[in-house]
């Protein structure tokens, strides 16, 4: 079996799956649960002051017959006291010492507010911090959660606070309801963070309901923009990973979250550079029996492979996530239909014809069966026709170009790099 | 929606006989089916369908919740939309088209026709509306799938329609020659319903030729349909086809699908004929009772008209099948069945007897479904050329007069044409077209 342990900025962790800081992390009952079904960590559910929930909390995004690919929520950070969270705390790392438990911490922004919370939950052996800055609904209003994390200035002032206090890695959680999120990634670099996590949640209303015409999930007939997570949104996640990896100047390790679902969601925020992984929505859909799959897929993947450790993948793609400036206008790919396995739906042909380039033709094939054709001069390779095609490499993109030559946008205006 | 043609006796949509051949889609089913569609292009399953209902926008709008819109676009290209999600062979047409075979299973279009049509049933409403009056007045004679399918397009298309119907009830054989846990009545009976309700009125309980003769139907309108169907199963020309418990396979479906019960049915029942008729009288009589039912069939097992869905339906329910065997004689005792007394005949498939290889067996009933005799009587008052009862039409089904046209099993020449429901409502909608070309033609 590879080595599937990783480090976060010295939180070392048996494996790199860890459960986010969200409903699965409320309590010891279920974190327990959850380390029994072998999850490597997890970063409980985020302490503060006591607040109170609303009920009628999420909603799922559907598409066609598959259920939550994303799902919203309204719930606050922990509404149970801190007490009974830091005894639970104690008891599950008791039970499992070889699991980090990251308390997430979210309070007023002020120092002294900061500091109490760090003195508090230090009293129990936790194994970092993470700073909530990222939640978008609710206690943003209360001048917390994503207002704190979409002003830099504020990032880098609160992580400089939490480390005077801090005796464990800090780790802080970046928004992603910002411009470019790089800019709070260095404020936290700047501040001092160990590590950063993203992405928190995307502002959200999941949708309206056509009968009552009221917001969904609504409260009493009125409803609060909510974050977005879960598979629908790990194309945001996994740019704005990669976008943190590359930048010189977030000079911190990165945990990566955002609609992480399967061993194949976990490779790729790896090799964008993520040192371990943090999953929510998928055990809110299928319960935390889904690590198990997850372990072994990863190790599967590595040890067909030959990796011996999950830490020589991180950041491996990283390099080639560039600026379009830097892409290769030279390379050139064409559709090629295998007729062989084409079952005839003419969904590449619709697709190229009414959104495309119009290159695929319905020919008269043998037996008079349609033969579909790209015609490879005009096609610009843009991938439409093999992405609607419902056959696993029927439509396959062929490099016609030779692969001698390499131009770039930026050498034909003769950019600075 | 009260029915215009509660029927007292009803030809029950009561009468179910028994569970339905197949059971309506679960809704959790409904949504996963609906989503498993690959919306083709240009979908081979609507190129399979001989009404060219556009299977992937019905089951697009299934699919997105919206049943009416989808029950429309079935409904709008077939007339018997409902009738057919039921009782189509979906195997050789729409479902065998679907680009998921063979690597897959064909999306269940049948069944989620039935689930668009079934909504659209209970819901109650009325889809359609008749078009601008033309002042034109069709009559069609027959009530059937073929008869309907013309009157609702005719009617949509401005032009007053009566249709002359024999029977109580409208819908024909889907209302009363097909077995009501494959159709029942109600189905049919709702159809007819949807016609009328675009002012098309339905005569039923009137022979043509008997209650009006053909010259009166003739004259006083600008155009006749002769949608007639088909009559009873003809004679097999043997010794003791009158005796008592020897039945016409129709006639026996009718009395099944009218009562529940068929007075008189025996424990062992043999049905001769290979098609659909004969299925359908098998397993009714075994869901009527009978302990033992066999049917005989001239040819092989391959030449069997009958869908080969039908046949296995019918080996699920217990009937037993006997190829290359003719009837020779059937044997009575006072009058009664007793027994029949089968022959051999040639394997390759000539139905020639061969001599010296008959044997009996012991039969309380023999159910005759070999066919269906032609009303050649009818299409002669009419001036009509035939073809031994077959009209004779043209690609726009006009006969030889010229304000005459035929549609449906009337004009089905064995072999020709598979005499399906669905292949008769498109040549209800085909007909439409050319009585309203015609039509306008004249007044232009």
């Amino acid at each position: 079996m590879a080595d599937l342990s990783t480090n976060l900025a010295g939180i070392r962790s048996p494996n790199p799956f860890w459960l986010a800081s969200a409903p699965p992390t409320n309590s010891g009952y279920q974190v327990m649960r959850a380390f029994a079904a072998g999850w490597g960590g997890a970063v409980w559910k985020t302490l503060g002051e006591p607040i109170v929930n609303v009920t009628s909390r999420f909603a799922g995004l559907n598409v066609g017959s598959v259920k939550m690919i994303g799902m919203n929520n309204i719930e606050l950070i922990t509404d149970r006291p801190l007490a009974d969270n830091l005894r639970e705390i104690a008891e599950c790392k008791a039970a499992y010492p070889d699991r980090p438990i990251v308390a997430s911490l979210m309070t007023e922004c002020s120092q002294r507010s900061w500091h109490e919370l760090v003195h508090a939950v230090q009293t129990v052996a936790i194994d970092g911090f993470e700073l909530n800055f990222g939640c978008p609904h609710g206690m943003s209003e209360r001048g917390m959660g994503s207002a704190v994390g979409q002003d830099p200035a504020l990032v880098e002032q609160i992580t400089r606070w939490v480390k005077e206090a801090a005796r464990v890695p800090v780790i802080v959680k970046l928004t992603p309801n910002i411009t470019d999120v790089r800019y709070t990634a260095r404020a936290a670099a700047r501040g001092g963070a160990d590590a950063i996590s993203l992405i928190n949640t995307l502002n959200s209303l999941m949708g309206v309901d056509l009968e009552t015409w009221n917001p969904i999930p609504h409260v009493d007939g009125k409803s609060s923009h909510g974050g977005f997570c879960g598979p629908a949104v790990k194309p945001i996640a996994l740019n704005m990973v990669g976008e943190c990896a590359r930048d010189a100047q977030v000079t911190v390790p990165i945990s990566g979250i955002g609609g992480i679902a399967t061993w194949r969601d976990a490779v790729e925020f790896m090799l964008m550079g993520a040192s371990n992984v943090q999953v929510c929505t998928a055990v809110m859909r299928d319960g935390f029996r889904i690590v198990a799959d997850m372990i072994e897929g990863l190790d599967n993947y590595l040890g067909d492979r030959g990796i011996a450790a999950v830490s020589e993948i991180v950041g491996k793609t990283v390099p080639r996530f560039v600026d379009w400036n830097d892409l290769n206008l030279d390379y050139k790919v064409v559709a090629h239909i295998d007729p062989a396995t084409c079952i005839h739906c003419n969904r590449c042909y619709i697709a190229c014809e009414d959104a495309a380039h119009q290159c695929i033709d319905r020919l008269a094939g043998e037996g008079g069966a349609d033969l579909l054709r790209v015609d490879e001069e005009h096609c610009v390779g843009c991938n439409l026709c093999s992405m609607v095609c419902p056959v696993e490499e029927c439509i396959t993109m062929v490099r016609v170009d030779g692969g001698e030559t390499v131009h770039t946008w930026r050498e034909r205006l003769s950019l600075p790099s | 929606m009260k029915s215009p043609f509660t029927p007292a006796p009803p030809p029950a949509a009561a009468i179910s006989l028994g569970p339905p051949m197949a059971e309506p889609l679960a809704p959790l089913d409904v949504i996963v089916e609906a989503n498993r569609c690959l919306n083709c292009y240009d979908a081979p399953c609507t190129r399979a369908c001989p009404t060219s209902i556009d299977v992937p926008r019905f089951i697009r709008r299934i699919a997105s919740g919206d049943l009416l819109g989808a029950a429309r676009t079935i409904m709008e290209a077939n007339p018997m939309g409902a009738s057919c999600a039921r009782v189509c062979p979906t195997d050789q047409l729409c479902e065998g088209a679907c680009v998921y075979t063979p690597a897959a299973p064909a999306i269940r279009i049948g069944q989620l026709q039935q689930h668009a049509t079934d909504w659209l049933i209970a819901d109650g409403r009325t889809l359609f509306a008749p078009g601008p009056s033309s002042g034109k007045r069709v009559a069609i004679v027959g009530a059937g799938p073929a008869g309907l399918s013309a009157a609702r397009d005719l009617a949509r298309l401005g032009h007053a329609v009566t249709v002359f119907e024999r029977d109580e009830l409208p819908g024909g054989l889907n209302t009363y020659g097909i077995v009501p846990y494959r159709l029942p009545a109600d189905i049919a009976l709702w159809e007819a319903e949807q016609v009328a309700a675009l002012g098309v009125e339905i005569r039923t309980g009137v022979d043509v030729g008997v209650d009006i003769s053909a010259n009166e139907l003739l004259a006083g309108y600008d155009a006749v349909v002769l949608a007639c169907g088909m009559g009873a199963v003809p004679r097999l020309g043997i010794p003791g086809e009158d005796a008592e418990g020897v039945w016409d396979a129709i006639d026996f479906i009718r009395r099944a699908k009218e009562a529940g019960a068929v007075p008189g049915l025996g424990d062992n029942v043999a049905v001769i004929g290979g098609g659909n008729t004969a299925i359908d009288a098998a397993t009714a009589s075994k869901r009527l009772g009978a302990s033992s039912v066999t049917m005989f069939y001239r040819r092989g097992a391959e030449r069997m008209t009958a869908y080969a869905f039908e046949i296995e339906f019918a080996k699920t329910e217990g009937v037993e099948f006997r190829h290359d065997v003719l009837p020779k004689r059937i044997l009575t005792d006072g009058g009664r069945v007793t027994g029949v007394e089968l022959i051999r005949t040639d394997p390759s498939g000539s139905a020639r007897p061969i001599p010296g290889t008959e044997y009996a067996i012991a039969i309380d009933n023999v159910i005759l479904a070999i066919g269906q005799s032609k009303f050649a009587a009818l299409l002669d008052a009419f001036g009509v050329i035939h073809e031994r009862g077959i009209a004779v039409v043209d690609d726009a089904l006009r006969t030889n007069r010229p304000h005459v046209f035929a549609a449906g099993d009337c004009t089905f020449r064995a072999g020709a044409t598979d005499a399906m429901v669905v292949v008769a409502a498109e040549q209800g909608k085909s007909i439409a077209r050319s009585i309203d070309a015609f039509l306008r033609e004249g007044s232009g």
